[in-house]
């Protein structure tokens, strides 16, 4: 598969990361180009997410840098977060607000400005048709993570994803949906990196796996 | 661009929706105003007096009531961490944040003050100088206030912590407002005051954002 030049690599050099008075991981390192799938597995408690918040530049690594393109991802700040697409546990949903005007802010601050069809046409990609104009207080737990991961559509330009667990509480054929999703943005160049305990299927040229364990 | 007027417009619809918090900031302001005059008697003198000083002190409170609201709800759903792995500098999104703010919490506290300023019979003159001193100092309240409610963000016991932190801060703001209508009524007019809020508001609006953001940062780690 064509990997594009263009995208930088998001390189992980002897993270460690201790959170009280516990180490979760020490040096460990990895790196992801574009057109790469990057599964982080290991049991609950183990630093999944951790580790997911400080590729992205949330946390901060207790030793060791995270680098996007060879610089550091907590310096470059901005011109890293808007390639960055980022799905976290929570759905950052408001409950009062309705399905597309969530997913409509939730865009508007990675910085895409999305237009009402191409909004619609994301939420029904994930099988929300007729649930747009329902405020997110009455979806399911499973809707709800529809409606975070209907990001995803729109943000197929961005190049790097970060999901962690984007399989929870979904259904068979959400399942399915967002397999193909990763599995695109993998085929399109992009890279992906995500956590989960479900054993998915993705087509990827390249697919690599870390295993935390518990120290 | 779009992504701070779409957090203003959210924000405001997110009020919208959820009215009752905004109407419990002001009913908050409208009692502790009016409790005044029938605590201290019909006393025209000495109501014109402490005017000022409780109108601001009530805006004060009243605006302290609101403030765990301004990061709380988006901390817990998740939302602020999208905020901060935005395209947008996170200092930015937080002045929109505060602005919205205050259009729902503090704004209302202005508009209103110049009805309540007539339980206490205060002269007409000096009601405008009043209602400016609060519309330059409301907006500095929010501004330092955030702060606060960033570094206090997820804390146990945050609300109490969160008096102590901001109170001093709010202290210089409210002798200066209150001082302004005080010293129009003494014949020397009000403007010094003014200016100085007016500095106060700049200076904040330049900075506080910037300190909340920071703050938020470490508080989300």
């Amino acid at each position: 598969m064509e990997k594009s030049p263009d995208i930088p690599s998001l390189e992980a050099v002897d993270l460690q990361c201790a959170r009280g008075e516990r180490t979760l991981f020490k040096g460990l390192g990895f790196r992801l180009r574009g057109g790469e799938l990057l599964r982080i597995g290991g049991p609950n408690g183990s630093g999944k997410t951790s580790l997911l918040r400080i590729a992205c530049g949330l946390l901060e690594p207790t030793g060791g840098t995270v680098l996007w393109g060879g610089e550091n991802v907590r310096k470059l700040k901005e011109e890293f977060w808007v390639r960055l697409l980022y799905i976290g546990h929570a759905n950052a949903l408001k409950d009062d607000l309705t399905a597309s005007e969530n997913l409509a802010v939730a865009c508007a601050l990675g910085g895409i400005v999305a237009d009402e069809r191409r909004i619609g046409g994301a939420l029904d990609r994930l099988g929300l048709a007729g649930c747009e104009n329902l405020p997110a207080r009455v979806l399911s737990q499973g809707q709800r993570r529809r409606v975070a991961l209907s990001r995803l559509v729109i943000g197929e330009d961005t190049p790097l994803w970060v999901l962690d667990e984007p399989f929870t509480a979904l259904d068979a054929a959400a399942v399915e949906v967002v397999q193909d999703l990763i599995g695109g943005q993998v085929s399109r160049g992009g890279a992906v990196m995500y956590t989960t305990h479900y054993e998915a299927s993705i087509r990827a040229a390249v697919s690599l796996r870390i295993d935390l364990e518990e120290i | 661009m779009s992504a701070l007027r779409s957090v203003i417009f959210r924000d405001l619809l997110l009020a919208a929706r959820r009215s009752s918090d905004v109407l419990t900031v002001v009913l908050f302001f409208v009692i502790v105003v009016s409790l005044f005059p029938l605590g201290i008697g019909p006393e025209p003198q000495l109501l014109r007096t402490v005017a000022p000083g409780v109108l601001w002190v009530a805006a004060l409170l009243a605006s302290m009531l609101a403030l765990n609201r301004v990061f709380a709800a988006d901390h817990a759903d998740g939302t602020l961490e999208q905020m901060m792995l935005g395209a947008t500098p996170l200092g930015m999104v937080v002045a929109a944040k505060v602005f919205a703010h205050w259009l729902v919490s503090g704004l209302p506290l202005v508009l209103i003050s110049p009805v309540l300023a007539l339980q206490f019979d205060l002269p007409q003159e000096l009601l405008g100088v009043l209602v400016l001193s609060l519309a330059l100092g409301t907006p500095v309240l929010s501004l330092i206030g955030a702060i606060g409610a960033a570094l206090t963000l997820g804390l146990r016991g945050a609300g109490a912590l969160l008096s102590l932190l901001v109170l001093p801060l709010y202290v210089p703001v409210l002798i200066i407002g209150a001082g302004a209508a005080e010293s129009a009524a003494s014949g020397l007019g009000g403007h010094a005051q003014l200016f100085l809020l007016g500095a106060m508001l700049i200076f904040a609006g330049a900075f506080a954002p910037w300190a909340a953001a920071v703050a938020l940062r470490i508080s989300i780690e």
